[in-house]
């Protein structure tokens, strides 16, 4: 390990700053394991064809207060929002709103402060803080983030929405916010978690979800950031016993936008729907690598991923399901399903299946092409001219997972946020 | 003035000649059925109307309504009033029925200088038209043509005529997978659309359809010829005596 460790002075500075002392804990061993792990390099497996140049390079400032930005555009009506704006948490621009007995909705510094069980108990208990970079960088450098707790039997109404604002005003700032959600038993929840911003920044989120025995998570993911900006973030969930857990991660913005995803169906009967759709044009890049493990028997998991791509765009899709030897009648699906707009567009799609239980289904499959030429001229002998017509398949390609959404007015928003950029992606081809 | 004529038409598929010279008068409000063995060239030619890219146009020419049709690629041709009721029609995952109908009206409303039609009178014209075919109102939410069967999915492209009304109707062997039900309804559906102003190309290999909707021409196409022009009698006689007595006579003449 010779090379100069990137990001030290955002580390350097992020040490200085006061937190308590479970961030401080966290902190600490984010350091040890980064300087361990460093910056991965393209000869790691994992991280064979991920695009990390520019990276170690870039200088990111680690700024420690937050400017005020309207995030009226992106507001859900009626729900519960945290803004943090590079990391900091933006008080002046969140609305929490009273909240019933027992129910946690903070930003994680006052959270952890205010003595809450679950921060102790769970926080860092599922991101692979040894192994994975981003999820090391990011405890290293955690100023603040989100923390949902629902107690026991309690199914919260209003949707809990988290923004998340990188490169505010045009900077090159370095934020890694830290969500944990803990759904109690037999306990819902809502979270629409969106990462937004305006400059080449990097940002690497972590999110935790426990799921106890019979809750529901419902968690719907957007990242619009912007298109110079490197979004790399860790998710894990466990799922106890008869629990479930939904999410749709829209994938819009980003220079490169990477998830690993880990989620473990740790009960009987738990039940996981993954979906996610990436909409890449020019040379934007959108990696996602996802392990399902069924830790029990009797659970389901599902998970439908799209991919459209313009320009000299790349995708990678790394979808692992692992079934454990006593994890018998398993019901998994995954798939993955990519559109290519342009010549120069490429996806790189690997599904595994480990399975090493007897009496299970699994199944398993990935698709690259280019739209449908008979369904482009179906349209057209009805009068629908070539471009709306390309435009109208192309929407319909990714609105099986926009219409997933389970949240009104982001699902119209996000629709609406698609269907200009699929204009413009189509639109610039132009005809043939 | 006629509404369709082909002149001399010649049509290659990679260097293949399929259409060897084809005559054809259509006036406004004639039913024409083109009948024809496997591989005579029958769905090329509905293909080359519509405006599918995939043939090169060696020789002749296509008038249609005064224009030089084949200058027209499928979108204009089609908002010219032009429609092919396809063979098989196209599974279109993620748009509605309704959706899909109501942008291609549009689409044609707006070539002609007419104003859109709003969401209200179109679904009330669609309510109107869906009785043509006796369609399953739950088919016009879903979307277009996915997992419909056989038959609905030829009664789907009758209820797009009826909804598009053009002046120029292709159906390409739509008869084909019917059942005796399931053909009646569709040919009362066409049989009700029939009009002094609007034309209709029946292509088919079987003879049955013409029980049902009774055309005023039938010409008989063989090897990218039409062999034999009639009336419906001549429809009968193909059905009586297969097309082998017909095929003969273009052997000969290559042969001469």
């Amino acid at each position: 390990m010779t090379r100069p460790v990137a990001f030290a002075e955002a580390l350097e500075a992020v040490a200085g700053t006061p937190a308590p002392e479970l961030l401080q804990e966290l902190r600490q061993k984010g350091r040890e394991s980064y300087s361990q792990l460093g910056l991965p390099s393209r000869r790691q497996e994992e991280w064979r064809f991920t695009r990390l140049k520019g990276l170690e390079e870039g200088v990111f400032e680690s700024p420690t207060t937050a400017p005020r930005i309207d995030v009226t555009p992106w507001r859900i009506a009626d729900a519960r929002l945290l803004v943090f704006v590079d990391g900091v948490f933006s008080p002046d621009i969140s609305d929490i709103g009273d909240l019933p007995d027992g129910v946690v909705v903070s930003n994680l510094v006052i959270g952890s402060t205010s003595g809450s069980q679950s921060v102790a108990k769970h926080l860092g208990s599922l991101a692979p803080l040894d192994k994975h970079p981003f999820a090391a960088l990011n405890s290293a450098l955690v100023a603040d983030g989100a923390l949902i707790h629902i107690p026991a039997g309690m199914a919260l109404e209003k949707t809990i929405q988290l923004i998340f604002v990188s490169g505010s005003e045009g900077r090159s700032t370095v934020s890694a916010p830290r969500i944990l959600v803990v759904a109690e038993d037999a306990s819902h929840a809502t979270v629409v978690e969106q990462h937004i911003g305006n400059g080449d920044s990097l940002s690497c989120p972590v999110t935790e979800i426990v799921v106890g025995e019979n809750a529901a998570i419902d968690h719907v993911i957007v990242q619009e950031e912007d298109p110079s900006a490197h979004h790399l973030a860790v998710r894990q969930a466990r799922l106890a016993a008869g629990s479930r857990y939904s999410a749709q991660a829209i994938s819009l913005g980003g220079e490169l936008a990477r998830t690993d995803i880990g989620v473990v169906l740790d009960g009987e009967n738990a039940e996981a729907s993954l979906d996610g759709l990436y909409l890449c044009d020019g040379t934007q890049q959108a990696d996602t690598h996802l392990t399902m493990r069924h830790a029990a028997a009797h659970c389901d998991s599902h998970q439908l991923y799209k991919g459209i791509l313009g320009g000299k765009a790349k995708a990678i899709f790394n979808g692992r399901i692992i079934v454990d030897q006593d994890s018998q009648k398993t019901d998994a699906k995954q798939s993955n399903r990519n559109l290519l707009l342009s010549d120069d567009a490429v996806v790189n799609s690997n599904p595994q299946l480990e399975i090493f239980a007897d009496d299970v289904r699994c199944t398993h499959g990935s698709t690259v092409g280019q739209l449908d030429e008979e369904a482009v001229f179906y349209l057209r002998s009805r009068g629908i001219g070539r471009e709306e017509a390309i435009q109208l398949l192309t929407l319909a390609f990714a609105g099986e997972i926009l219409d997933r959404i389970p949240v009104a007015g982001l699902r119209e928003r996000i629709e609406a946020v698609v269907a200009k950029r699929l204009a413009a992606m189509t639109d610039a081809k132009g005809p043939e | 003035m006629s509404l369709l004529e082909l002149k001399n038409l010649r049509v290659s598929v990679e260097g293949n000649e399929i259409l060897k010279g084809i005559d054809l008068t259509v006036n406004p409000g004639e039913v024409h059925a083109i009948m024809g063995p496997n591989g005579s060239g029958k769905s090329t030619l509905a293909s080359v109307l519509a405006g599918r890219e995939d043939y090169e146009i060696t020789g002749g020419e296509i008038r249609y309504a005064d224009q030089d049709l084949l200058e027209l690629d499928a979108e204009t041709r089609a908002r010219e009033g032009l429609f092919l009721a396809f063979q098989y029609p196209v599974e279109i995952p993620g748009i509605s029925n309704t959706y899909f109908l109501r942008t291609a009206l549009n689409a044609i409303r707006t070539h002609r200088g007419e104003e859109e039609i709003d969401a209200m009178d179109f679904l009330a014209l669609v309510r109107e038209k869906v009785k043509v075919v006796k369609l399953d109102d739950a088919l016009l939410k879903r979307p277009v043509n996915e997992g419909f069967s056989g038959g609905e999915k030829k009664r789907n492209e009758i209820f797009h005529l009826a909804v598009l009304e053009p002046k120029l109707a292709i159906l390409d062997e739509t008869d084909s997978g019917l059942d005796i039900d399931a053909l009646k309804i569709v040919a009362d559906g066409v049989n009700s659309l029939r009009d002094p102003e609007r034309s209709f190309v029946l292509i088919t290999h079987y003879q049955r359809l013409l029980n049902y909707i009774v055309p005023d021409f039938v010409h008989v196409l063989i090897d990218g010829r039409i062999v034999k022009s009639g009336d419906r009698e001549l429809a009968l006689q193909l059905e009586d005596q297969g097309y082998e007595w017909l095929e003969v006579e273009p052997a000969q003449v290559a042969g001469a």
